[in-house]
């Protein structure tokens, strides 16, 4: 049977080290792979990339990285957009761009909806990631980006191959896209993107100690969760919805309630909640 | 023409060299032959199993190291400095600014022998001194221990005594403690990843990033470690004013202290435990000595000053019921400390009287009884993977600063140096500026407790001192790695110094202030054999990385454009003053490669031949189902070492139960510190917090009320990546490119940045009375208010007019800001996180 590669990037399991990123550049920038990839410019042009996103304010803070790369789409718009079949998808599902049918073709750039394919002004080219098809048919079992990752944060495999990594990771954890709404297919699947947090700590009042082992609850927006605080009275809701509304209550026997109503437009600290007699 | 993978080893993993044409095109991980190389371990703990995966992985700054060997900014020629005469004018005052003229490699030679030989016979050898930066290349035979140092000490020189800049406070500090001079002030790492995965339910990972500093030479290796935590509900709790690259992925709890009042919290937790009865008493008894002292201090009983969490909450900024809550889950869960050997080895140890914030993590551990099962002292929790070390293959350091000495004929380290003068490297502007400067403390002490106390004097007393009129510097640069670098500066200009050498690979912050720059190659241009990660010597064994691997580093391509290899730099100089013979032993490369193949334990498991063709090693693994001895649970249970901690002077003795302190045991109250000055205010025998010299509590302040904050950095090791390819530059968290130019961030809270006026991405600079520096602010809610981290180690020392001391600089060289005042009266030592800072946005 043919071979239908597929990704699965865990966000969990990315450290930010930008390994990926680099491997790519020494692939990739400036080099041409004829019959895949025209060389790109040394810089500027990032076939994958990290999004940086920070959330929360001081001191309940994470920060984490989304590796972004071509979707290897079901249905590409950037084929659609191609004149001349100057994009075309292989057997093994990988997308490329031909570096010399795609020459002049800028429509291929605005196309995307994922934003990842670059225009080279120099060449006058539409460029973006080949999957490293250029050495998986040379023997290569893994895009340089995949080999480089020393978490394997990033899996790559064949999604026909039922013992496969990624397949198996498929099957077990029921990885998603990132961005459904433009329904790009499921060759290029997530684990634990980041929602929205509500965080705080507890503290009593009057001992100024640290609440451990309070309920604290959350409802709305279908969710209905309760946490027990930790030794630092701390409590964390993770994988809330985002611009969403929820009321964060704390109903501790012998102190005043505490309701808070929190709206997700940022992930959010409500800081030390203090519980008074 | 068909493409060869050949092997190598860069500072941060080995490699798989792709070359074409003669042309390196890609570096890749080596990917492990499972039917050749050796498997690899297995931990199994709690119900699971943990192994790493078959491949090597690197540090991120080295993925792009095809970059660095093709660099634009490789020194490509033997160069000359315009306005330098050998022979006439030397105007020493255009260093800095001059322009540079190529020569010949035989103008080069005679110009640097012949001016070394003027200085010697008018000065003495003693006159010369000569220093070489860390990690810019890997390698045994080609390593700075090698051809610098086999070459300097046999033609005498004033040796330069190094600083342990990344540890201070450890090795000047704890060693009071716990001993472990041989490790620098370090304890020794064993077993204890293994520990850590059957027992250990907390780690707190004190101002220490285990997401870049602790990867060391490593690769990104033990990464992995850190999820197998998490798998296994292991607590991560972080103190550091900064939320740095490990706390903002891997944190359950960050704690941000302010910067320089870490003693004060950890006198606090010392204080909750008191009152709790939440030690281990049994090891207080047993194990150490002075222990009823501390306690009277810790609460107030000498003083007068109980450490309260209430009184370390004023001095930290931290509630005092979040540093009770912290001491309570520290002394309830089995809690590795983050601290100790070189992975945990940062932040609050190199700020003013870091010796005390050391030296009471150790008396914490000691307080909870380290040693016992899950309870340690584990730097970075990036150390100690379960390797069988009765293999042998020296590392880098094995000999001393003369590498090749450990097979040669004659060594010239210990014994071979016939100059007795040293000079200390961050008090080198002084000592050529003053023309004197006196100091205690040997720099490394890795051979007893008593080089702390040693006094120093450049020049030395007698007729065998001389006057420091020549440098040689080989590799990397002490502008923007050292501290108040402006002085630098000043030292290059001066007349003083009649004669600077630059032997680099690259164009660094400092080789513009040489007289004569020699290209020196890189290792991809040369064959050598190495040990990944081993640094051997007061280091050996500290790896943070999942399999042994030994490396025969192929010659990948020629030299580069002009460049020649260290050791045929050196070998020219030897001839020069003819001692070749000595040198060399009549040694090509290839020969001393060979040797240190010999010397190793690779001939009873591969032939020479094997070994050269396939390229690396993998060393087998500890047997499965074998324990390792685990670091300090010989001395928790009163055994002797059963460690491979060979450098431990008491191993084979009567006394290998103890610990290397005077008295073998953990002692509060140190006899050494005693016995050299018991009224040392600034490092007494017992430690205790001490306000920073230049933190908050001082009049500075209220002009400088930012508190800098300058660790090494993420995406460079020292200067070694930074501005030597451009893709680096192109991550947002090293540089930032605005206005086509590549900006060093200076991170900042969006209330300090509101305050002045300063948005995400303005250039601003930062400013106090030693300099300024420019850099492009990022607001970000991952500093604690009133503090700024930027890291330190920029490559691009790039004043707003050139050679001129205390121009404002626009590459970030944040070290032109901090302090050169060492740590205390009497430790050498930098402080580089004791720096009060102001920023404004810069609009010009």
């Amino acid at each position: 049977m043919a071979k239908n590669y597929g990704m699965v990037i865990d966000v969990a399991k990315c450290t930010g080290c930008y390994a990926c990123f680099l491997a790519c550049k020494d692939e990739n920038a400036g080099e041409e792979h004829p019959g895949y990839t025209a060389a790109p410019p040394m810089t500027g042009q990032h076939w994958i990339n990290l999004i940086e996103v920070e959330r929360g304010t001081f001191p309940k803070v994470k920060h984490n990285h989304i590796p972004v790369t071509c979707a290897q789409c079901d249905n590409p718009a950037c084929i659609d957009s191609a004149e001349n079949g100057a994009v075309y998808k292989r057997e093994d599902g990988i997308v490329i761009i031909d570096p010399v049918k795609a020459v002049g073709q800028k429509q291929i750039v605005n196309s995307c909806p994922y934003r990842v394919i670059f225009w080279n002004e120099e060449k006058q080219l539409a460029q973006k990631c080949d999957g490293c098809a250029h050495l998986l048919d040379k023997g290569y079992k893994e895009p340089r980006c995949v080999e480089m990752c020393p978490t394997s944060a990033l899996l790559f495999g064949d999604l026909n191959d039922p013992k496969s990594a990624v397949s198996q990771v498929v099957a077990a954890q029921k990885p998603y896209a990132r961005t459904p709404e433009y329904d790009l297919g499921d060759k290029v699947l997530y684990l634990n993107i980041p929602r929205k947090f509500v965080a705080g700590a507890v503290v009593y009042k009057d001992s100024d100690q640290c609440a451990e082992n309070v309920t604290v609850t959350i409802k709305g927006e279908g969710v209905d969760q309760s946490y027990k605080t930790d030794i630092f009275g701390d409590f964390w809701f993770e994988e809330l919805k985002s611009k969403a509304d929820y009321t964060v209550e704390i109903a501790e026997p012998g102190y005043k309630k505490i309701s808070l109503k929190v709206r997700t437009n940022t992930d959010v600290n409500l800081g030390n909640l203090f519980l008074e007699k | 023409m068909s493409e060869q993978i050949l092997t190598n080893c860069t500072v941060g993993g080995p490699v798989k060299v792709h070359v074409e044409n003669g042309v390196i095109t890609k570096m890749r991980p080596i990917i492990f032959d499972d039917k050749v190389d050796a498997p690899s371990w297995t931990v199994k703990a709690r119900g699971k199993e943990f192994a790493p995966p078959r491949k090597t992985t690197l540090n991120a700054y080295v993925v792009p190291e095809r970059t660095r060997v093709y660099s634009e900014n490789r020194i490509k020629y033997p160069m000359k400095r315009k306005t330098f005469d050998p022979n006439g004018e030397r105007n020493t005052q255009n260093r800095g600014k001059d322009e540079y003229v190529r020569i010949s490699w035989d103008e080069a030679i005679d110009i640097v022998y012949g001016e070394m030989k003027r200085i010697r016979d008018k000065y003495g050898k003693a006159a010369i001194t000569g220093m070489t930066s860390s990690h810019h290349n890997f390698g045994y035979v080609h390593y700075k221990m090698g051809p610098f140092g086999r070459f300097f000490n046999l033609i005498g020189y004033s040796a330069m005594q190094d600083n342990p800049d990344s540890w201070e406070g450890w090795q000047w500090g704890s060693i009071h403690s716990w001993g472990f001079h041989w490790r620098l002030g370090h304890n020794e790492p064993f077993g204890q990843l293994e520990d850590a995965l059957k027992n250990t339910e907390q780690i707190v990972y004190w101002a220490v990033d285990p997401n870049s500093t602790s990867y060391m030479y490593g690769g990104m290796d033990v990464a992995i470690w850190k999820y197998w935590f998490k798998e296994l509900g292991i607590q991560s709790v972080f103190i550091d004013p900064y939320c740095n690259a490990g706390a903002a992925i891997w944190a359950d709890k960050w704690i941000a202290p302010r910067p320089g009042t870490d003693a004060a919290l950890a006198e606090a937790i010392a204080y909750v435990w008191l009152q709790e009865g939440s030690y281990d008493k049994w090891f207080v008894e047993n194990r150490t000595e002075g222990f009823e002292a501390f306690k009277a201090q810790v609460l107030g009983e000498i003083d007068g000053v109980a450490r309260t969490p209430e009184w370390a909450a004023k001095e930290c900024d931290i509630p005092a019921h979040t540093i009770v809550a912290l001491a309570r889950q520290w002394a309830k869960k089995k809690t590795m400390l983050s601290v100790g050997t070189i992975h945990g080895a940062t932040g609050a140890a190199r700020a003013a009287y870091g010796t005390e914030w050391a030296r009471l993590c150790v008396l914490l551990m000691s307080m909870q009884g380290m040693g016992k099962p899950g309870i340690n002292c584990w730097g970075g929790a990036s150390s100690g993977p379960p390797f069988d070390f009765s293999f042998n293959f020296p590392g880098y350091s094995a000999n001393g600063w003369d590498a090749l000495g450990l097979v040669a004929k004659k060594s010239y380290f210990p014994h071979g140096n016939p100059v007795t003068q040293r000079t200390y490297r961050i008090l080198l502007p002084e000592i050529v500026l003053n023309g004197t400067a006196s100091w205690t403390g040997e720099g490394f002490c890795g051979e007893n407790i008593q080089q702390q106390f040693n006094k120093f004097t450049c020049p030395e007393e007698g007729p065998n001192g001389a006057p420091i009129k020549m440098v040689y510097r080989h590799g990397g640069s002490f502008i923007s790695s050292m501290c108040d670098t402006n002085k630098w500066v000043r030292m290059y200009q001066s007349p003083n110094l009649e004669f600077v050498v630059m032997q680099d690979c690259h164009w660094q912050s400092e080789t513009k202030f040489g007289d004569i720059l020699l290209p020196a190659n890189t290792n991809f241009e040369r064959a050598d054999i190495c040990e990944w990660n081993s640094a051997g010597g007061y280091g050996h064994y500290e790896m943070s990385h999942n399999h042994r691997i030994v490396v025969y580093q192929h010659k990948c391509i020629e030299s580069l454009w002009d460049s020649k290899s260290d050791l045929e730099i050196y070998t020219m100089l030897a001839d020069k003053f003819g001692v070749k013979e000595e040198y060399t032993e009549g040694n090509t490369e290839e020969d001393w490669i060979r040797k240190v193949f010999d010397y190793s334990d690779l001939p009873k498991y591969v032939t020479y031949e094997e070994f050269k063709k396939k390229g690396y090693y993998v060393v087998p693994s500890r047997p499965d189902g074998t324990d390792s001895p685990v670091a300090m649970r010989w001395f928790y249970e009163g055994r002797p070492c059963d460690t491979p901690d060979r450098l431990n002077p008491r191993l084979g003795t009567p006394e290998a139960h103890l610990l290397g302190t005077p008295s073998g045991k953990v002692e509060f109250v140190s006899r050494s510190l005693t016995a050299f000055d018991a009224n040392d205010q600034e490092r007494p025998p017992l430690p205790r917090y001490i306000p920073s010299w230049e933190g908050h509590t001082v009049e500075l302040a209220k002009t400088y009320p930012l508190q800098l904050l300058t660790p090494h950095p993420k995406f460079s090791y020292h200067t070694h990546n930074d501005n030597k390819t451009r893709w680096i530059d192109r991550i947002s968290q090293h540089r930032i490119i605005k206005d086509d130019y590549a900006w060093w961030p200076v991170r900042i809270s969006p209330q300090d940045a509101a305050a002045r006026g300063i948005k995400h991405l303005d250039i601003v600079k930062v400013h106090n009375d030693r300099a300024a520096v420019l850099g492009i602010a990022w607001v970000t809610e991952r500093i604690r208010p009133g503090t700024v981290h930027s890291y330190e180690s920029g490559a691009k020392y790039d004043p707003l007019e050139p050679g001129k001391a205390g121009s404002i600089d626009r590459g970030g060289c944040m070290n032109m800001l901090t302090s050169g005042r060492l740590l205390s009266k009497n430790v050498p030592g930098m402080a580089s996180n004791s720096c009060l800072v102001e920023i404004s946005k810069w609009e010009q």
